[in-house]
């Protein structure tokens, strides 16, 4: 019987064939965590008595970073010295977010990697089976280098036709996860197919898998091909690169058919991520804030899209445009290419590379009764700091387009 | 393990997220259990977060602890003494994290369910019963290495018993 590639890459790590229901125990490449569950991760790990490493570990500085206050600034030294003191890597506050800088340095084809934050599924986009656990989990990951797993079933998603301008990988995922809804794929892994996937260049599919937890998943997958190994080789990595791909008579729970020609800009709307609905319908709601940024679509070719729209235009005066890079190296680059330029004439502020208002800690918390519209990836009630706020998720374009209106825009009305 | 636990419950609805049980304003709490406890899912019901007693019972809808993986949502609930929430279906991270941290995870129907209901869930028939109401659902028996990790009072406990995972 084949394998999905969820399938193909544990079994793969385990050195035995696995399939789905199994429950295996595995080892485990890369292990992650930031201020915010890193603490609690090193407690256990330090609780079991451990002051070696068992595999890589990352931790990061980047969802309140740099801190806005004492106890934060107290949690990212405790990292910056466990990191020191175990031979694990610390990321200093304004590097980027932990997805991100998984992404550009460190996540390959055939890894199993646990994070101790929801969004490890990114990693997926490389074909490494990334998912998202507590600190406990995480903290024995360290200690053992080693996991315990339910072998998951698999939900093929395949994209076809291709996708119209105006159109993009965060409509898709959004289209997607309002079809699936927020629990339709608890327990099972999402793999992304078709001919769209096979086009899309990294960002874009990182886009894709780093939402497939709002649907439930544990992980979101992408064949590993030759995209995947440009990429890794413009990183000057082309030793990590594994080629990988489903077999074609792989076994899937589900197969969800998406036409992508059909699609409009989608939009997720309060408080549910698969509250999702086609620009048109919600055209007009008006926003007081935009954020284009995080793990979801803070890159390279989120912010030139937004560029794009933005260019030699300005916001109205009481709107509030917030631009948050994924990594420094997006940032260098934005500037290079004078995408930040851009932003500044539009009135747009910049804000350091890091997770900035997505968590509510810092940074753009909305006031009582506000609406924000942001490329994050979720919406749920007080994620922006405040009960009383809303938000709105949709893509770069469809940010860019709100940003110059105020109001929800299509972004094909500037495309045009 | 108890094999049976009898108390009053607290009703959510669907969609309950791990912003609404542990909100990320509360950020620079996560060192201090006690103090982010006393918000524990403030923004569900913050009667909740005032009047919770211990040994009460949290019951959700679907896909009860959504969203973020923090621990720390487990661990309020824990901290505010919650030995068990049923939940028509669980996010895996929260669920994983409950079993971690030692609280019972159940899956059931809780279709008819109100705050203030007494419940009674019979660990090993694998029942629970709403007595208010006079409601009896069945659940199936968590996966064997979950059964294992609560036994020992949760993952660290158990790791250190086992030498490991395996
Ligand atoms: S950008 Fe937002 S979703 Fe991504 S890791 Fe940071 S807080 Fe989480």
């Amino acid at each position: 019987m084949g394998k999905t590639l969820a399938e193909k890459i544990i079994s793969r790590k385990i050195q035995k064939e696995c399939s789905a229901g199994d429950y295996v125990v595995t080892p485990v490449d890369l292990i992650l965590a930031h201020e915010g569950t890193g603490p609690l991760a090193v407690d256990q790990f330090t609780a079991l008595g451990k002051n070696e490493a068992a595999t890589t570990g990352l931790f990061f500085s980047d969802h309140a970073a740099p801190a806005p206050r004492k106890e934060l600034a107290d949690v990212q030294r405790r990292l910056r010295e466990f990191s020191r003191d175990t031979g694990t890597v610390f990321h200093r506050p304004g590097t980027g977010i932990c997805h991100q800088l998984v992404a550009e340095e460190w996540a390959a084809p055939g890894q199993i990697v646990v994070g101790a934050d929801s969004h490890t599924c990114s990693a997926g986009a490389l074909g490494a089976f990334g998912t998202g656990m507590g600190s406990t989990d995480v903290g024995v990951a360290l200690a053992f280098g080693e996991t315990w797993l339910r072998v998951p079933e698999t939900i093929q998603v395949l994209y076809t036709g291709s996708l119209p301008p105006g159109v993009f990988a965060k409509d898709l995922i959004l289209e997607t996860i309002g079809r699936l809804g927020a629990d339709g794929a608890i327990y099972q892994a999402l793999e992304f197919g078709g001919e769209v996937v096979s086009g899309l260049d990294m960002e874009s599919r990182i886009t894709l898998a780093n939402m497939a937890v709002e649907a439930g998943a544990k992980a979101g997958l992408c064949a590993a091909d030759s995209t995947t190994a440009a990429y890794l080789a413009d990183q000057n990595r082309e030793d990590a690169y594994l080629a990988l791909a489903p077999d074609p008579d792989a076994v899937y729970s589900q197969t969800l058919k998406i036409d992508a020609g059909d699609l409009s800009p989608r939009v997720a709307v309060p408080h549910f991520v698969d509250n999702v609905h086609p620009v048109e319908e919600v055209e007009r709601v008006s926003i007081d804030q935009v954020f284009l940024g995080t793990c979801t679509n803070g890159r390279l070719s989120d912010l030139r899209v937004a560029a794009k729209l933005l260019r030699g235009r300005e916001i109205p005066g009481d709107m509030r445009l917030l631009i948050g890079p994924a990594s420094q190296r997006v940032y260098q680059e934005a500037i290079k290419e004078g995408l930040i330029d851009i932003f500044l004439d539009a009135g747009g502020v910049i804000l350091p590379p890091g997770c900035g208002p997505c968590v509510g800690v810092h940074q753009g918390v909305l006031a009582d009764g506000e609406r924000c519209l942001s490329t994050m990836n979720r919406n749920f009630q007080g994620r922006m700091g405040n009960p009383q706020g809303e938000i709105y998720l949709a893509s770069p374009a469809t940010a860019a387009a709100t940003a110059l209106t105020g109001k929800i825009t299509d972004p094909r009305e500037f495309l045009r | 393990m108890t094999a049976e636990i009898k108390n009053t419950c607290w009703v959510f609805g669907d969609g309950i997220s791990t912003d609404h049980i542990t909100p990320g304003r509360y950020y620079h709490l996560r060192g201090d259990i006690p103090a982010l406890a006393e918000h524990a899912l403030e923004d569900a019901n913050s009667t909740f977060a005032d009047q919770a007693k211990p040994g009460q019972i949290v019951v959700g809808g679907k896909n009860f602890g959504q969203g973020s993986s923090r621990e720390h949502a487990a661990l309020v609930l824990k901290e505010r003494g919650i030995p068990a929430v049923i939940a028509e279906s669980f996010a895996r991270i929260f669920f994983r994290n409950m079993v971690n941290v030692g609280i019972i995870p159940i899956t059931c129907c809780t279709a008819g369910f109100q705050t203030g209901d007494e419940l009674v869930i019979d660990l090993e028939g694998g029942r629970v019963k709403n007595l208010t109401r006079d409601l009896s659902v069945s659940f199936a028996p968590l996966p064997s290495i979950m059964r294992d990790i609560l036994a020992s009072g949760g993952l660290v406990p158990y790791v250190t018993e086992h030498g490991g995972l395996t």
